[in-house]
């Protein structure tokens, strides 16, 4: 084998790379730009399967004859689970990429972004994509794509919920989880990476534990660091990974122990256009904010615990004992966390905060129409229900609206096609209205269908399928923790039809 | 693509080595923002002395690896700090490293020593680091290194080590598949590991390096499951996928009698009618099914292997996992693995995932809509859920339809056409299309509306959306074709559609139909034809095949009136510039048009063409996608993809389930230093063997299961002497954050001590479970808490549960006070027998406190944790051996095999007769006595099923036909035990039910009494005691006891001697003149002999008595284990 570049053919300037350089190419994926199909020597092509089953283009290129040179199903033997990992932002730029192994070159994005571009919205990209040598499994959060390669058998749920880790994990150190924040902690991101993922497989994800190795920036750290020019990477070594309880570090303290529960609620509903329920559910989670010092043994018990129907839980919460007494029994993580989500048995009638009196007409010969809306306060256990925003989206056709609102204020998006009117505090002694006219594309057609409206509303200081706490004990610990629980039901995908 | 071609630009600059590289720094925001360096600089940089420097320019190294520029030609500069002090840049250039080693394969050799150096590390975290590193350096030259290394680090005494010793091979394979033997060893060590953090690790390398060595899986099977809850969430997703699959070869098809009644002819027809899914039907099936299995099926009953069942139970707590990869994982496994009826479990957990991200539910949609085929009534309760809201994207929407259209069925139709009529009116096209084609095969598959759905379709022909009309037109033709005749007013309304509708495919439907049905439509037909003929140099391909084919189709049916057209429109097709268009043409011109060349096929053109056509099966794009595992990227993907492990086919006969059984380890081996550390590494903290524990007895105290007793020893500050000095080589290797943490847990126990109540609580609860409750038999803490709800949860009687109650305080009074009261001697053993007994008290209902019950755990005293767990999955119920009265009649104890509750009125006790089992000398004499304490008769009562460990032998007894209420009945069975005390697990069955129970023989029933005379037995003892050096040498053990209170006294001492065990007595005293003059023994001795029932070994016992009530028992039997089991025994029966 000849290392060296040589020259092949002494009448032609051509040199034929050496096997180093050649290889260099390869790892590097620098110096050629992956293509379907690459013409090495005259008339002699390297491609892939793509090309190899396109007959015509073949035909175009004067192709007669087809070696297949792979080998097995794919031709290397590559046993990680997820291979590299881009971040893409929403105009298609790759502003970050980590390979946990060999590099795979950027170019295996070019499949995924023109899946992008074919789909309407981004929500509408098919999270996993096939391409000739990868799967590429991709989340879009934040607005931001989470774009993993793969190359092999993985159950993509696995993958998917790791990366859905990875964008929490940049919410839960940054603050935030977007393209800015990212690219300016774009080392400690990437150290945050190379710890989660060892070989493909997941490592490190609880935040307990990765906080330890790297700490998270503050604003205060950050200035000594610039001074000092030391960094945020833990020069202790972690106990987490050795303790007995993977999701709690040792040794937290605080001065003021407090624990903090927020009960959430979301209804789930779709109303029809006469205003009977179709289709109503409760999810709720808890959300736990505790600031405990030790090793604090937490029971928090329901006064009512048969309503839960279905339930989730944070690892840390022991199953035996909700199974046997229906408590949550558990050594929290440190910080912020989600206890347990649940679902509230469907069977139960579910109460349904407020009510939308709505018409819409499109005139016949006209390119116009009426849009009549009403809130109205339904179920409320005598509570405020605020923060009310209905958002509809118009069809197409629709190009401008004007409107009068009684309360609160409106916008139409015409790019869109979204109405948003915020309305705010609902009063029972005055409803809110919105009235007007909608003018449409002169020449469309009066559109068939009616659009939907999604109400997003907030009650304070209710749960509104009745769950109550009852009391949290803690064990283990001698002091006495401060502890407070707080209820909200929201809106959750809460749609009228009109 | 715009921006991939800046990128390419970016990339383009890069590589040119020669132009300068300016790395922007990020990491150091504001404040060089505006400085531009170039590489020299950061070389500089890296070599200069101070840290600060050094951190920042890897920093920005760091940073332009993370955008994808290349930084490699940096590598000397870089390699050079590998060995710096501070931790930050340190960790960094292993960042650097792991990115650019395989590209710069010499320079990164320097770096090796520094690694090497690091392995040796006293810091756990440190040699864990190196190895990652060195693991992750891609270069061919140091596999051998790295082999050494990944194999020093599996014996580490650290668990972090081992998993990331783990989580290297797979590394080192994928570098060097030649390596593949040598790691297949290292992982068989490291499976056999019992901690749970190397558990994911190793199963993950497991799968990659050598997942057709299901063989390895068999001896840590139930170790796995029983770890399984206490498993990081990646860990149990890889292990519960790859105990799937091991399951599929292992076990029976729990189905199989389903399918096997299914394929019997007549049932089919009954229930195949919709899908014979319903789980109602299911348990129609299997009530039948039993009520015929033993009249009419002569086939013998499926019995779940209770490996089985152990996997199952044990991942359906991990249903409620935050972690959708996790459920998924465990709905596949029960999807694949559980007996129909058990399935709908995942259900609900499977809908709660709906909420989660979109992502999320992609994916479980489509693993529900290819469940919704095979077990429909599973996710019926769950239809709403999958209702379809406006702003859902396109994609879930779609699955959401397939799925209410498998779901679809006679009774909820109009509630999901209704829903449909919503979905129709979508803005969404594509949307709406895929809704069309739900109605469409919901009218297929339900024929009551098939004529509504038809009807609703024919309205949509009118709409103005052309996409919506012309899906319509396309499921209309398919919905004709099932009953033409009464649709031709259809047919010519869609004939005048033509004129409209331009998608092609719709005009080629409506064509189609048109000429397949043009006698019912003799009129319009040939006008049609006329129509198309105009257009048809502009038509689509598809509508021109369609063309040519009414064409044809009109000539043989009415060729008077389109016999020019069709020559017209052939002359016209021939010309086409498609070929197949003139092929299609040519070859229908000959076959119509009789000519004299034409030959013999002319005549059947008509058959050809107008032949009964069968109507289309609209099928779920989903069907039969289950033979992909669920939740794999294949089976989302439709396609195998690489590395994609087939599920495998349930075996025709189950392979022999002993493989997985773990043996016993013997008393010595049990003191290896190894093993003990092992098992004090494991800290399971919430595992299924923990069970309900109290409040107090939190996580982090770890004292799960049988080390339970352990440090219950601990705190009494005196051990069995091996327990000690376990403990003392324990301590001294392990770091010192272990060690305290291990004195926290003691503190802990301590100070939860006086809370000693209620245990029985829980038992009765149990009891309430049965099934269930298998495998947590025993319980580490006490719980004060006794909730209400649990109470009224509990099936057991009220009564039961007080009286149990009060006993098992009773209990732990005498407990106590035994404890206090015992000599300093002797306190841990008894103490752990308390203990136990404490703990079997769990499997009891009716507690008698008769002190026998240790004869049947002594074994645990010197297991592992999580041995014991293992064992725990042997036994098939939750029945385990509980006496209850000592029978009056002699000293034969009784136990219960069936209580009277569980057994619906039928109480089946058992006692070992002692008498030889006539018709096999080597099998155990069993006497079962039945009595039937319930209102009817019970019948044809008899054994099914026996699950034997290897080597052991049964004789059933014969049938009892019938036994009438109140009568009692007792018969013999025989059991070869094989000398060892593992149960005999069978079913007990009725005419109606069947019942697992097993027999778990005290090892004192292995024996036979054989006659001896006091010189014989001297004899005997000497000479095995004179040949330790023979392999099969005998054994002596011998143990110093005090006696009980009521036990002094020669013949209280016999008495309970062959009580324990079926020995006899050695005559002696009596001949005492007779023996030589070897000085007499000061106090008197009590000689028992006997035979083991199976191999014949001599088992020799003798006690000596004192005055003040010591004494010392002495066993010698060539089977060691035996030997030390009934030394325990006797010891125990002496002492109360």
């Amino acid at each position: 084998m000849s290392h060296e570049a040589v020259r092949v053919d002494p009448d032609m300037e051509y040199l034929t790379p050496g096997v180093v350089d050649l290889e260099q190419m390869f790892w590097t994926g620098l110096g050629a730009t992956y293509t379907h199909c690459n013409q090495v020597w005259p008339n002699l092509y390297i491609g892939d399967k793509k090309t190899a089953l396109e007959k015509p283009g073949l035909v175009e290129m004067g192709v007669t004859h087809i070696i297949n040179a792979a080998e097995g199903t794919w031709n290397n033997v590559s046993t990680e689970m997820i291979h590299s990992l881009f971040l893409v932002n929403p105009s298609g730029d790759i502003f970050l990429e980590k390979h946990w192994k060999s590099v795979v070159s950027r170019s295996v994005c070019d499949y995924f972004l023109e899946a992008r571009e074919k789909a309407l919205d981004p929500e509408d990209v098919p999270p996993v994509i096939s391409t000739p040598h990868h799967y590429l499994i991709s989340i879009y959060r934040d607005k931001l794509f989470f774009l993993s390669v793969i190359q092999t058998e993985v159950p993509p749920l696995f993958v998917i919920e790791f990366l859905h880790r990875v964008a929490e994990m940049i919410q839960d150190y940054f603050g935030e989880c977007s393209e800015t924040v990212i690219k300016d902690n774009v080392v400690m991101v990437y150290e945050l990476l190379e710890e989660m993922l060892d070989n493909g497989f997941p490592l490190a994800t609880e935040s307990n534990v990765l906080k330890e190795m790297i700490r998270p920036p503050t604003i205060l750290r950050s200035v000594v660091n610039t001074l000092t020019g030391s960094s945020n990477v833990g020069d202790k070594l972690p106990t987490g990974q050795l303790s007995t309880i993977p999701w709690r570090r040792a040794g937290v303290k605080y001065t003021n122990n407090e624990a903090y529960f927020d009960v959430v609620e979301e209804i789930d509903a779709i109303l029809d256009r006469t205003g009977t329920t179709v289709f109503a559910e409760i999810q709720g989670v808890v959300e736990a904010c505790v600031k405990l010092s030790g090793m604090p043994d937490l029971t928090l018990s329901f006064m009512n615990p048969r309503l839960l129907d279905d339930v989730s839980f944070h690892p840390c919460v022991r199953y035996k004992r909700w199974e046997s007494e229906r408590v949550l029994s558990f050594i929290p993580p440190d910080g912020n966390f989600t206890l347990m989500t649940y679902h509230v048995n469907a069977q139960n009638l579910v109460a349904i905060p407020v009510y939308v009196k709505h018409s819409i007409n499109f005139f016949e010969s006209g390119s116009g129409g009426r849009l009549d809306l009403t809130v109205g306060p339904k179920q409320t256990m005598g509570k405020t229900v605020e923060g009310v925003l209905v958002t509809v989206h118009m069809p197409k056709t629709v190009l401008s609206v004007s409107l009068n609102a009684t309360q609160g204020s409106y916008t139409y998006d015409n790019a869109t096609k979204v109405l948003v009117w915020d309305i705010g505090k609902l009063n029972p002694q005055k409803l809110p209205n919105l009235r007007g006219s909608l003018s449409l594309q002169t020449g469309a057609p009066k559109p068939e269908e009616n659009p939907s409206l999604n109400i997003d509303l907030k009650i304070q200081q209710l749960a509104i399928s009745g769950l109550k706490v009852n009391r949290l004990d803690m064990f283990g610990e001698k002091y006495k923790p401060f502890k407070g629980v707080k209820y909200i039901t929201k809106a959750g995908k809460f749609q009228v039809r009109m | 693509m715009s921006a991939n071609s800046a990128f390419n630009e970016e990339k383009g600059g890069s590589s040119n080595v020669g132009e300068p590289e300016y790395g922007h720094d990020p990491a150091s925001g504001g404040i060089f923002s505006s400085d531009y360096k170039r590489h020299d600089d950061l070389k500089e940089m890296l070599d200069s002395n101070k840290d600060s420097l050094k951190l920042e320019a890897m920093k920005r190294i760091v940073a332009m690896i993370a955008r994808g520029k290349n930084a490699s030609d940096l590598f000397p500069a870089v390699v050079k700090n590998v060995a710096c002090k501070n931790i930050e840049v340190k960790k960094l250039v292993y960042v650097y490293l792991v990115r650019y080693a395989e590209e710069q394969q010499d320079l990164a050799l320097l770096s090796i020593s520094t690694f090497q150096r690091g392995l040796k590390d006293p810091n756990q975290l440190i040699r864990a680091s190196a190895l990652r590193v060195l693991s992750s350096i891609r270069v061919t030259i140091i596999v051998p290194i790295m082999m050494l290394a990944i194999k020093e680090a599996a014996s580490d005494m650290s668990p972090y080590v081992r998993k990331t010793a783990a989580h290297a091979i797979p590394k080192l394979y994928s570098l060097d598949p030649d390596q593949k033997d040598c790691l297949i060893e290292v992982i068989e060590k490291l499976l056999a590991d019992k901690t749970t953090l190397v558990a994911g690790s190793v199963v993950m390398a497991f799968e990659e390096v050598c997942p057709e060595r299901i063989d390895l899986i068999h001896k840590n099977y139930r170790k796995l499951c029983n770890l399984l809850i206490d498993v990081e969430e990646w860990g149990q997703v890889v292990i519960i996928n790859m105990l799937t699959r091991y399951a599929r070869t292992q076990f029976l098809n729990p189905n199989m009698n389903e399918s096997l009644l299914e394929e019997g002819g007549g049932e089919k027809a009954f229930y195949g009618s919709d899908g014979d899914d319903d789980e109602e039907e299911d348990k129609d099936e299997k009530d039948k099914k039993k009520a015929e299995a033993p009249s009419v099926v002569k086939r013998k009953p499926y019995v779940m292997d209770p490996d089985h069942r152990l996997l199952l139970r044990n991942t359906k707590p991990l249903l409620q996992s935050r972690n959708a990869a996790v459920v998924m994982a465990v709905a596949q496994l029960y999807f694949h693995l559980a007996p129909k009826a058990e399935v709908g479990v995942i259900a609900k957990a499977l809908v709660r995932l709906m909420r989660s991200h979109s992502e999320v539910q992609y994916v479980v949609l489509q693993n529900v809509a290819t469940m919704s085929i095979k077990r429909r009534g599973m996710f019926e309760p769950y239809l709403k859920s999958f209702y379809i809201r406006s702003t859902d994207p396109t994609q879930i929407k779609v699955l959401k339809l397939e799925v209410l259209t498998n779901l679809a069925n006679e009774t909820n139709i109009s509630t999901i056409l209704r829903e449909f009529q919503t979905y129709i009116k979508s803005m969404d096209k594509d949307f709406v299309a895929a809704t069309i084609q739900a109605i469409g095969r919901c009218a297929t598959n339900i024929g009551e509306v098939r004529d509504t759905c038809l009807n609703g379709l024919v309205q949509l022909l009118s709409n103005r959306d052309e996409l919506v009309v012309a899906e319509s037109v396309v499921v209309i033709k398919k919905l004709l074709q099932m009953q033409p005749e009464q649709h031709s007013d259809i047919i010519k309304h869609m004939a005048k559609l033509t004129d409209n509708i331009q998608v092609p495919m719709a005009r080629a439907s409506i064509l189609w139909l048109i000429g397949e049905y043009c006698e019912h439509v003799p009129k319009i037909a040939p006008d049609v034809l006329r129509k198309m003929a105009k257009t048809f140099t502009n038509e689509e391909d598809i509508v021109k095949l369609q063309i040519i084919n009414l064409a044809a189709k009109l000539y043989l049916t009415n060729s008077k009136q389109t016999k020019l057209l069709t020559q017209y429109v052939l002359n016209l097709a021939k010309y086409d510039q498609n070929y197949d268009i003139r092929d299609r043409a040519r070859f229908i011109r000959q076959l119509i048009v009789p000519t004299d060349k034409s030959g013999a096929l002319s005549k059947y053109a008509k058959k050809l063409f107008l032949a009964l056509k069968p109507a289309p099966v609209l099928e779920s794009p989903f069907k039969d996608r289950d033979h992909f595992q669920l939740g794999s990227l294949s089976h989302l993907l439709n396609a195998k993809a690489g590395g994609y492990q087939e599920l495998p086919d349930w075996p025709e006969a189950a392979p022999d389930p002993s493989v997985r059984n773990v043996e016993v380890p013997e008393w010595t081996k049990c003191s290896s230093r190894e093993k003990r550390k092992e098992k004090k590494v494991e800290k399971p903290f919430y595992s299924d063997s923990e069970g309900e524990s109290g409040p107090t007895e939190s996580a982090d105290s770890a004292s799960d299961t049988a080390s339970d007793s352990e440090s219950g020893s601990e705190e009494s500050g005196s051990g069995s002497e091996s327990e000690e000095s376990d403990q003392q080589s324990e301590s001294g290797s392990e770091e010192d954050e272990e060690e305290e943490e291990r004195k926290k847990k003691k503190e802990k126990i301590k100070a939860k001590k006086p809370v000693p109540e209620s245990d029985s609580e829980q038992s009765s609860e149990e009891e309430g479970k049965k099934t269930e409750s298998k495998n947590k038999p025993r319980r580490g803490g006490s719980d004060t808490e006794s909730g209400e709800d649990k109470d009224s949860e509990t099936e057991s009687s009220e009564s039961e549960e007080e009286e149990s109650e009060e006993e098992s305080e009773e209990e732990t009074k005498k407990k106590k006070k035994a404890t206090v009261s015992k000599p300093p001697s002797k306190p841990p053993k008894i103490d752990n027998k308390k203990e136990k007994k404490e703990m079997s008290l769990l499997d009891l209902d009716d507690f008698d406190p008769a002190p026998s019950l240790s004869q049947v755990t002594p074994l645990n005293n010197f297991l592992s944790s999580s041995l014991v767990t293992d064992l725990e999955g042997l036994s098939l119920t939750d029945n385990v051996l509980s006496p209850t009265t000592i029978t009056p009649s002699g000293n034969l104890k009784t136990y219960e095999l069936l209580h009277r509750i569980t057994g619906e009125g039928l109480s089946v006790e058992y006692c070992f007769s002692r008498q030889p089992f006539s018709p096999d000398p080597h099998m155990v004499a069993v006497q079962i006595q039945f009595t039937n304490s319930a209102a009817s008769e019970a019948k044809n009562l008899h054994i099914e099923d026996a699950k034997l460990q290897s080597g052991m032998r049964m004789k059933e007894f014969p049938e009892i036909e019938t036994l009438p209420a109140g009568e009692t009945v007792s018969v013999v069975m025989g059991i070869d035990f094989c000398d060892s005390t593992q149960a005999a697990n069978f079913q007990l069955c009725t005419h109606t039910r069947k019942f697992f129970v097993s027999i778990q023989p005290p090892v004192g029933e292995l024996m036979m009494p054989i006659f001896m005379t006091e010189n014989e037995f001297k004899k005997e003892q000497e000479t095995l005691l004179q040949s330790p050096g023979q392999l099969m040498g005998m054994n002596e053990i011998t143990e110093k006891v005090t006696l009980g209170e009521k036990c002094h006294g020669e013949h209280a001492v016999i008495q309970r001697v062959t009580t324990a065990a079926n020995l006899s007595r050695v005559p002696c005293g009596s001949d005492k003149e007779c023996s030589p003059p070897v000085p007499l023994p000061p106090s008197p001795v009590h000689r028992f002999a006997g035979k083991t029932v199976t191999s014949g070994s001599l088992v020799l016992v003798s006690v000596v008595t004192k005055d003040n009530g010591a004494a010392q028992v002495t066993v010698n039997c060539e089977k060691m284990v035996i030997g030390t089991m009934l030394v325990k025994d006797i010891l125990q029966t002496l002492t109360q």
